[in-house]
């Protein structure tokens, strides 16, 4: 049987709007994929540590601060540290334009602005997430 | 007849019939459930004049950066004509955190002003008159602590503390319900809310004690219904919190003030706002026996919605946001804030910011709606649909007194998994395309063109630890961690806690400070994650 896809959905830092996140994470659930939600005021160190604890290919980060090259650029760098660079990191939220291009360039594989069907994000999971 | 669509319903799906007449109307009893303006049970309004005596407050929400970049832009506002002010703070102040630590990193000055300790309060508000400008804070878990600072800049402006006016949202409960900023679990948050309320009606009897809010509610997904019955069981709550304390219900009620948000749906709205009145009229009158009119009448703080602006097509904002002011004026609001046109890319830029006050004052003074009060009242729909939205807030309200009351609701997850439910069907309404949304699932136009936008850079955050780390090197230690200490054995042994933070914010303790020993004796919180 082929492996089911794993994705960790993960609200960092102080940001508590989590009306989209709790969307994303019901819709991906939906679409059959395994889906495990941190809840809000995580860490990067927190948000890495589980997606390595729990084996997972993906990580699904959801800010809405204005807070996002940090923490994208925080997980990413602890993700190289843990030899998990492999697990596909995309996101969601309050991002400008300019913004979605310099984290397309830290390597965020894709930005979902407000007003994404879930369909579109869950597309884009199927295509661009492998079970290894 | 032919219609385009098999059911009529409003954005929070309550299906909508044809045409309304008198036969939606048995049972009503104009005198029993409307009564006149400024009257029980307030329907109509809580003043017999409303407009006409005096228009509602301006008061955009606002705060970004350090204190020094935002009372340059609260001077600004107060300049366009602005009768209020209203702040907002950053992540790691709703908090609790200080700008200086590793869980603040990437977040200072960026959704509001950071704010450490007095002398960031005291930059915040130079040059403004504590006793003419009413302010507004939206601040919860660590509201006591801003709000302690609030007086004490008061004290050196030399205004008393029994002339000040304003607000602090200090809503813990919708805290757990939707917004997500606590600093406390809820048992000992709700504490230190009955510690301030009872403060307040011996030393700032003109202080707005909190707002009572279903913005937040609504913004996280709720229905129209929801967001009402949630609000009014939390402000139940509060008042049965305070007479288990001993105060007297007449002492502190008429200073409970609510905040509703102000969504796309215009009649659901107006009628929302008009089940408030009522419903809270009759739960003061008959629940709890209040005396005094003041604490009957339900005044409230309207926003529009900011989920409802879309990223896509932005200056279409600027016409959502009109429509919801309307409903918010039609329903009788006492402040409004107009979002900006730009707020889902990033906070305001000045000019977006322009033109939502030049909103609220083209409804005041060019469109005529201010002339009569109430003027909706009477529509055979308008006031069917408020009955609805009483009957299922209601429904509500008893639903959670059953279950012993919103803590123990809160604790089970359910208002939480209600909103999370109704969310996600308004989302599949919206693939569906049953619901419609201008320029994003319908309409939609491939020639946007970029907005310009605030940038707040990390020179801020640079600036304010900075800043912070002059006053530290400043004060007195010694006192700083004498006050702190008062502060944990007040925490500890049941004392009002308001006093002992008056004292630390008067030592320059900082904010973290003064959370972090409440919080050693409170604990913490973990969010359940319910989706």
């Amino acid at each position: 049987m082929e492996k089911r896809i794993r994705i960790l959905i993960a609200k960092p830092g102080l940001d508590g709007h989590d009306r989209g996140v709790k969307v994303v994470a019901r819709a991906l659930r939906d679409a059959g994929f395994e889906v495990i939600y941190t809840g809000l005021h995580q860490t990067p160190e927190m948000i890495v540590s589980a997606a390595v604890q729990e084996d997972v290919h993906a990580i699904g980060l959801s800010i809405l601060s204005g807070a996002h090259l940090h923490l994208f650029r925080k997980v990413k760098e602890l993700l190289k540290e843990q030899h998990a660079g492999d697990i596909a990191l995309f996101g969601g939220g309050i991002i400008p334009e300019e913004d979605v291009r310099e984290l397309k360039k830290l390597g965020v594989g894709a930005v979902f602005a407000p007003g994404t069907p879930t369909d579109e994000i869950v597309a884009w999971v199927k295509k661009h997430v492998k079970t290894k | 007849m032919h219609e385009k669509k098999h059911q009529f319903t409003t954005i929070s799906s309550k299906p909508i019939d044809r045409l309304y007449g008198p036969q939606n109307l048995t049972g009503f009893d104009c005198n029993r459930d409307l009564g006149e303006p400024g009257y029980y049970p307030f329907t109509r309004g809580i003043h017999p004049t409303m407009y006409r005596g005096r228009l509602w407050t301006m008061r955009q929400f606002s705060g970004f950066g350090t204190a020094v970049e935002t009372n340059k832009r609260y001077k600004f506002l107060l300049d366009h004509g602005q009768t209020g002010l209203s702040v907002a703070f950053d992540f790691p102040t709703l908090m609790g955190y200080d700008s200086d630590q590793e869980r603040s990193e990437g977040e200072i000055g960026k959704c509001g002003v950071a704010i450490d300790t007095l002398a960031d309060m005291e930059t915040l508000f130079d040059g403004i008159p504590l006793d003419k400008v009413t302010t507004s804070m939206t601040i919860n878990g660590p509201a006591s602590i801003l709000f302690a600072m609030y007086l004490v800049v008061a004290e050196k402006e030399g205004v008393s503390w029994d002339k000040v006016g304003g607000t602090v949202q200090n809503d813990v409960l919708k805290e757990f319900i939707a917004q997500n900023s606590w600093a406390f679990p809820p048992e000992p948050s709700m504490r230190v809310v009955v510690d301030m309320i009872e403060f307040c009606t011996k030393h700032a009897p003109k202080w707005n004690t909190i707002s009572i809010s279903g913005y937040h509610i609504r913004e996280a997904g709720s229905t129209a219904a929801q967001e009402l019955g949630l609000t009014l069981a939390d402000g139940i709550a509060y008042v049965e919190a305070c007479v288990k304390r001993g105060l007297k219900v007449d002492d502190f009620a008429p200073r409970l003030s609510f905040f509703f948000n102000a969504h796309n749906d215009f009649f659901e709205e107006v009628a929302k706002y008009r089940a408030a009145r009522r419903i809270w009229a009759r739960v003061m009158k008959d629940r709890f026996h209040a005396k005094n009119e003041r604490s009957w009448a339900l005044r409230f703080h309207t926003q529009t919605a900011g989920c409802s602006l879309t990223a896509q097509q932005p200056y279409n904002n600027v016409v959502r946001t009109a429509l919801q002011a309307l409903a918010a004026v039609m329903g009788g609001t006492q402040s409004l804030h107009t979002n900006s046109l730009d707020e889902t890319l990033a906070l305001p830029t000045e000019h977006a910011v322009r033109v939502a006050l030049r909103t609220q004052q083209i409804i005041a003074h060019e469109s005529g709606v201010t002339n009569t009060v109430d003027p909706l009242g009477g529509s055979y729909f308008v006031e069917s649909l408020t009955n609805e939205l009483e009957r299922d807030a209601l429904a509500m309200i008893k639903k959670i007194d059953e279950m012993g009351g919103m803590l123990k609701a809160i604790a089970m997850g359910w208002p939480q998994r209600e909103i999370a439910d109704a969310s996600y069907r308004y989302q599949k309404q919206i693939e569906t395309k049953e619901k419609v949304i201008v320029g994003v699932n319908e309409y939609v136009s491939k020639d946007e063109h970029p907005l310009e936008i605030l940038k707040i850079t990390e020179e801020t955050a640079k600036a304010q630890i900075e800043r912070l780390k002059k006053v530290k090197a400043r004060r007195d230690g010694s006192k700083v961690k004498q006050t702190l200490s008062t502060l944990k054995e007040a925490a500890g042994t049941g004392g009002n806690v308001m006093e002992p933070l008056i004292e630390s914010v008067r030592a320059y303790a900082t904010l973290n400070e003064m959370t972090e020993t409440m919080r050693s004796v409170f604990g913490e919180y973990k969010d359940p994650a319910i989706f």
